[in-house]
């Protein structure tokens, strides 16, 4: 929908609070299993916020100057970072009942713990029911028309604005859901938005802006590059990651899966 | 950005120039208007105003929102750290050749990749290319120190005629307030002649048709890679004057936030404007402080005001003051 909006990783934080301090603080006396259906909440929690945010604070700014929304969206990202800090206080907060609860398997020599299997399948699911949905349903078709041509498929009768909104807001849903399924695994702790930001920021430009594949195969590139430059080359991991992204536009400035604009 | 057109019509009247002069006047009598404090707070200010001006000359002049600006600054206060750390300099004059060797050799290397590309690509891709370097600080910890940064000693200035007194304080908020003032002066009159030369006007005209700015002969791509050298070097000078008075590097500094922040001054003060900037900076270096002071959640209320100036007050503090006045101007001769 070319909408760049830097305060994304801050939506990921808030899935990951939201779940953090429901799963892990306010309900977690109750029998995991019920818990485990408690993790999306987070997700949710992101979608409201972003179903209030971008008819309001972005759709001013479609008809300005796309540097206009960087600025936006930067202001946002202070803003929403210390809306985080104001409702749960600077401490971390985790959630690692869920994670011990299932225990871990060995393969091999390895230990692995059972719960990033948990991960592992949610993220393929999210990515099926998105292609599915974006492929495959009336919605995913009008919003396709609408990120290729706005003003066209206004005229054909689309209501535009509701597209808009409902695009933005299952993208803050993904992110959401993101920061809610990692945060058994590790605690929420501020300013992880601003790492998963810069992180997907370089999945993204790998894959190419307004991908989904692309989004999908450089999430795969990333998360593999670091997990070997974290045991090969830990000094210039991130450094790393930053040349790729860097690279990849010189080469390919729509990204690997991108069509050029 | 192309929509906003910058005043063609600015020349250098008398009325600028006395108004120039007192300023600068103004702003030489500070020491004994104001306590150390307040004069060290005000060269912090002054020295954002360079890198900001810096900025400037490519989002208000050439079209282009780099958001790695924090690069360039983060070039300049570790290029004179690690003189210091492994050459042992101690000379303010060495320090800021030195600093313009290294911004200007980042700037090559930064603007040859990214004055491809305009727009957010063009921003996005000087976000990534300042996040190398700032993991390379934070990482190579042997050389750079990593999170706790390195210590920068007072220095010596104008040759070693001038060395650093037992009180730094003092030492900062006198000599090296001047030895800052005279380097901005310096820096806003280079940036005005550059901005009303015959290659800032081709700038403009890049940034306001590009086509049309190739059609007339202009070499699109060498023009917009000379502009983003002179603004890396403005903002490698900044880092440079920063390190002294802050005596402490840090990768926070290279970190992105640090370039949206070089970005708000120049919005806080209206880019459309040659002032902007620094106006924007000087206001931006105040603010700041003042609302770290007042709140610990100085950062959302930052936000706050950076989305209602983005949203109510595009043109910033030089725009809405100038509409301003000449809206009672004009009800005072109607």
């Amino acid at each position: 929908m070319r909408i760049v909006n830097l305060a994304h990783g801050n939506l990921y934080a808030l899935g990951a609070f939201v779940t953090a301090s429901l799963v892990g603080n306010l309900l977690a006396g109750m029998r995991p299993l019920f818990l485990y259906f408690l993790i999306p909440a987070g997700a949710f929690a992101a979608a409201a916020v972003g179903a209030i945010l971008e008819p309001t604070l972005l759709r001013p700014f479609y008809r300005r100057a796309e540097e206009y929304q960087l600025l936006v969206t930067f202001g946002l990202l202070m803003i929403l970072e210390d809306g985080l800090r104001f409702i749960w206080g600077p401490y971390p907060l985790s959630a690692s009942t869920l994670f011990s609860e299932l225990g871990s398997f060995t393969v091999g020599d390895a230990i692995y713990p059972t719960y990033n299997l948990l991960v592992i399948a949610t993220g393929i699911l999210a990515a099926v029911f998105l292609w599915a949905f974006i492929y495959r349903t009336r919605f995913g078709l009008l919003l396709r028309a609408t990120a290729q041509d706005m003003r066209r498929a206004s005229a054909l009768g689309v209501n535009v604005n509701r597209v808009y909104v409902q695009a933005f807001t299952i993208g803050c849903f993904m992110a959401g859901l993101g920061g809610a399924i990692v945060v058994p695994g590790q605690s929420a702790v501020l300013g992880m938005g601003v790492d998963a930001l810069v992180l997907s920021f370089i999945v993204v430009v790998i894959g190419g802006l307004g991908s989904l594949e692309g989004a999908l195969v450089g999430a795969l590139i990333v998360g593999i590059f670091r997990e070997i430059g974290i045991t090969v080359f830990p000094e210039i991991e991130l450094a790393v990651l930053y040349l790729i992204a860097a690279f990849v536009l010189l080469v390919r400035p729509a990204g690997l899966f991108g069509r050029p604009a | 950005m192309s929509t906003v057109a910058i005043p063609l019509t600015q020349t250098l009247s008398v009325k600028t120039v006395a108004w120039a002069v007192l300023i600068a006047a103004a702003l030489a009598v500070m020491p004994f208007a104001l306590g150390e404090y307040q004069t060290i707070l005000l060269a912090y200010g002054l020295i954002f105003a360079i890198a900001a001006l810096g900025l400037n000359l490519l989002l208000g002049y050439t079209g282009l929102l780099s958001f790695g600006h924090s690069a360039f600054f983060g070039t300049g206060a570790y290029a004179v750290a690690l003189m210091v750390k492994y050459l042992h300099v101690q000379s303010m004059e060495l320090f800021l050749l030195g600093t313009v060797g290294a911004s200007f050799v980042v700037a090559m290397l930064f603007g040859f990749v990214s004055v491809r590309y305009t727009k957010i690509f063009f921003s996005i891709l000087n976000l990534a290319l300042s996040q190398v370097l700032w993991s390379l600080a934070y990482k190579f910890y042997w050389v750079t120190g990593g999170t706790d940064g390195l210590r920068v000693p007072t220095p010596t200035l104008l040759g070693g005629a001038v060395g650093a007194t037992d009180d730094k304080v003092h030492f900062l908020a006198h000599a090296y307030y001047y030895y800052v003032l005279v380097l901005f002066i310096a820096c806003v009159l280079v940036m005005w002649v550059i901005v009303h030369s015959p290659f800032g006007k081709a700038l403009q005209a890049i940034r306001d048709n590009e086509t049309r700015a190739k059609f007339v002969g202009i070499r699109i791509r060498r023009y917009r890679l000379v502009a983003y050298l002179v603004s890396g070097v403005f903002t490698g000078i900044a880092g440079a004057l920063w390190v002294p008075l802050n005596g402490l590097t840090t990768p926070d500094i290279l970190y992105w936030q640090f370039s949206g922040e070089i970005v708000f001054m120049c919005v806080l003060g209206g880019f459309q404007y040659f002032t902007g900037p620094i106006i924007g900076a000087v206001v931006f270096n105040y603010l700041k402080s003042w609302v770290v002071g007042a709140t610990t959640y100085w950062q959302g209320l930052l936000g706050v005001i950076l989305v209602v100036l983005v949203v109510a007050l595009p043109t910033g503090i030089v725009g809405t003051a100038k509409r301003l006045i000449d809206k009672t101007r004009g009800a005072t001769s109607a």
